[in-house]
């Protein structure tokens, strides 16, 4: 499905999954901050129970305003549907929880958000899901990793920390090769900047946290399935084809020719792990998807302006932002993303970790933080906060350097925060 | 559950119950049809309930639709006399069991054909989304043809009213608009075309209508595209026992887009038909 033959994306971002309230006319859609729905009759209550009928029960399962959210990001994303969950992290620990056990295998790119490696690396190992990391750039990488109980390929659109593209084309062909899925960490690009469903990949995530929701104020997570995926004729999902018995023995792909593991996800995951989003986070992460648009192309405009500005600067030793000829990844940056590379990259900045600490703390505009996607700018200093235990070796081992910084560009005046980022050079420069 | 036809394999979604014990009660089995690129999965709510309140229940998928293999059946009387017979192989009582057949757009014609030429076996028919002619429009026709992404397109665009349901299939988070999507470029190349040409190609409506004596409900929704409720005037001027539903806020996705609308016009009638027609014979 192209665009043009639905609804434009900046139209979608508007009104996909919301109308004016039924009771009221109220236009915006309502905070429906309930815990449960009442049953108009024990008839009722049954048939929803027993998903004869749609309908909502109780909000860890499903609520009015939070669905509102994920028809939302379904649309964006041309997805069957969508979970929303509590936070990022939650999203792809529900999909992979809905699709893996004890015993089964992960493919990851070793390019992560630190969160998700610690998930993969530490915590699901205890509970028996083993991940094997590689070169997000090398396919011959990615097949040499998989085994026979591999379910589940994954990367992020954008790569922490040096902004690696995924080849999603690449590396879906090789998961389908597999009869496995590919999972996609969106966050950096959201639906403005890519759909990944238009590239191969089957399921993406979003820390909604981010760029969806846009100013800072609420977390949360978004998980959406393209449908594409041919679960039965994987035959390596009986999560999905064969009989739960958690639920009435009933085969979720029989229910849903194309969406069973939203199914099982929201019947098992939402009702057991109960990791749900609250109506009020939605609400705030729908405001901002209304403005998703207009934001992002701001976003990435600051972002050009002072990555034009790092890149010719004396005391800069390298910018990674695959719009540069110097990234690896620009050609294909060019083809996947037309629309640019998104607002969040790092540089290095000539200079030990102690200029690097000057550097942040003189800045006034940028805020010292640990987060990205918000509408003000954001700096933080890997060296001295997220891997501050770490020597030099071991950073350059991670791809990070000990005056390395990383930038989340808002949406202020671009002169400004370019007179913000020369009062860190200043500052660097006087150790 | 599955089974086979003439040594093919063929899928029917039973909505969680077993329709063989419903049969115990004498009531006549609801046999769901899906349009054209669908399968049962249309049906999965209504199908579902019915089935928890006491109604056998069998949601086929046709011949080269979803889980059943091709080929695909010539046309629509082909389709029809599949239907009689898969209710029978499913349901395992040697003889035709007496069936409501549920039919949506393309699977209402089988419906109608099924009514007239079986009344032995049709005991009523529910006629969802219907019209006649359903004459398949050439600018569809060309595209299915000649471009299929592109009618699949056009299709979705045409068979939806909204941006938004509450509730939707098969419950809130789902698009209905994309599952609807996805749906369709599960069937294999080809069937697009094929279905459109059956749809087009079906000259018996009026005749059979004429033949149809069991009772019959018509759902239309208000809003839709493919086949606007006044197109069925004729049609159901040939059916003068029908009872009509209009579906405010649907469009041809009737079931999908209002599920519980379809529900209550379903079940409304059904709980209304007189004895003679739901107790075993």
């Amino acid at each position: 499905m192209t665009q043009r033959d639905f609804y434009g994306l900046d139209t979608l971002a508007l009104h996909a999954g919301a109308l004016p309230d039924a009771q009221t006319g109220a236009r915006a859609t309502p905070i429906y901050l309930s815990t449960a729905f009442v049953f108009p009759d024990s008839d009722r209550a049954a048939a929803l129970f027993n998903m004869e009928r749609a309908g909502h029960v109780y909000s860890r399962i499903s609520n009015p305003t939070v669905a509102v959210l994920e028809e939302r990001i379904a649309a964006l994303e041309a997805g069957v549907g969508a979970i929303a969950t509590a936070s990022g992290q939650a999203a792809l620990h529900l999909a992979i929880a809905t699709l893996a056990g004890a015993g089964s295998h992960i493919v990851a790119s070793s390019s992560l958000y630190g969160g998700s490696h610690n998930l993969l690396h530490y915590t699901l190992r205890r509970f028996g899901i083993d991940t094997t990391f590689v070169d997000a750039r090398n396919p011959d990488a990615w097949r040499a990793a998989l085994r026979p109980n591999t379910r589940l390929l994954f990367g992020e659109t954008l790569g922490n920390p040096g902004l690696d593209v995924l080849d999603i084309p690449t590396v879906s062909a090789i998961a389908h090769e597999h009869r496995v899925p590919l999972l996609v960490d969106s966050t950096f690009t959201t639906p403005w900047l890519i759909r990944p469903f238009e590239h191969g990949a089957d399921l993406v995530y979003h820390s909604a946290t981010k760029f969806l929701c846009g100013h800072g104020t609420v977390i949360g997570g978004l998980l959406v399935d393209s449908g594409r995926f041919d679960w039965e004729a994987s035959g390596k999902f009986p999560e999905l084809t064969e009989p739960y018995e958690g639920f009435h023995g009933m085969v979720f792909a029989e229910e849903s020719t194309v969406a069973p593991l939203l199914l099982r996800a929201r019947r098992e995951g939402l009702r057991d792990f109960g990791a749900c989003l609250s109506p009020m986070n939605a609400f705030q992460i729908l405001q901002g998807i209304e403005t998703l648009p207009l934001r992002m192309q701001r976003h990435v405009d600051n972002a050009r302006r002072i990555v034009q500005f790092l890149a010719s600067h004396p005391m800069v030793e390298r910018v990674a932002y695959p719009e540069l000829d110097s990234h690896p990844d620009h050609a294909l940056a060019a083809k996947l993303l037309p629309r640019g590379c998104g607002a969040v990259f790092s540089f290095d900045l000539k200079g030990d970790r102690a200029a690097g600490r000057r550097f942040v703390e003189s800045l006034t505009l940028f805020s010292h933080l640990a987060n990205v996607g918000d509408a003000r700018s954001l700096v933080i200093h890997p060296a001295s906060t997220t891997h501050f235990r770490m020597d030099a070796a071991a950073l350059a081992a991670a791809g990070i350097g000990e005056a390395t910084l990383r930038l989340s560009v808002g949406l202020e005046d671009p002169d400004d925060l370019v007179e913000d980022l020369k009062r860190g050079f200043r500052a660097a420069q006087k150790g | 559950m599955r089974f086979e036809i003439d040594g093919r394999a063929a899928y029917a979604y039973t909505g969680g119950k077993s329709p063989q014990a419903a049969l115990t009660a004498g009531r006549p089995a609801l046999v769901f049809v899906h349009g054209a690129l669908h399968d049962h999965s249309v049906w999965i709510l209504q199908s579902r309930y019915l089935a928890h309140h006491g109604w056998p229940v069998l949601a086929l998928d046709l011949p080269g639709h979803g889980r059943s293999v091709g080929p695909l059946l010539p046309d629509i009387e082909a389709m029809a006399d599949w239907m009689v017979r898969a209710a029978t192989v499913a349901i395992g009582s040697g003889a035709a069991p007496r069936i409501i057949p549920v039919g949506h757009s393309m699977g209402s014609l089988v419906a109608l054909d099924a009514a007239a030429r079986h009344p032995g076996v049709v005991a009523a028919a529910c006629l969802v989304a219907t019209t006649f002619p359903m004459k398949v429009s050439e600018a569809l026709l060309a595209a299915a043809r000649d471009d299929e992404a592109r009618a699949l397109d056009m299709i979705n665009l045409w068979s939806h009213s909204r941006l938004d349901h509450r509730p939707g299939t098969p419950g809130p988070g789902f698009s209905v608009f994309v599952q609807n999507r996805r749906l369709m470029e599960r069937q294999p190349p080809g069937t697009v075309l094929h279905d459109f040409q059956a749809c087009n190609a079906y000259a018996a409506g009026l005749q059979r209508a004429d033949a149809v004596k069991c009772p019959v409900l018509v759902v239309q929704g208000a809003r839709d595209l493919m086949v606007p409720p006044k197109s069925a005037r004729t049609l159901l001027e040939h059916l003068p026992q029908s009872q009509t539903v209009i579906v405010p806020d649907a469009g041809h996705a009737v079931m999908t887009e209002s599920p519980d609308r379809m529900l209550e016009a379903l079940a409304g009638w059904l709980g209304a038909l007189p004895a003679a027609v739901t107790q075993s014979q």
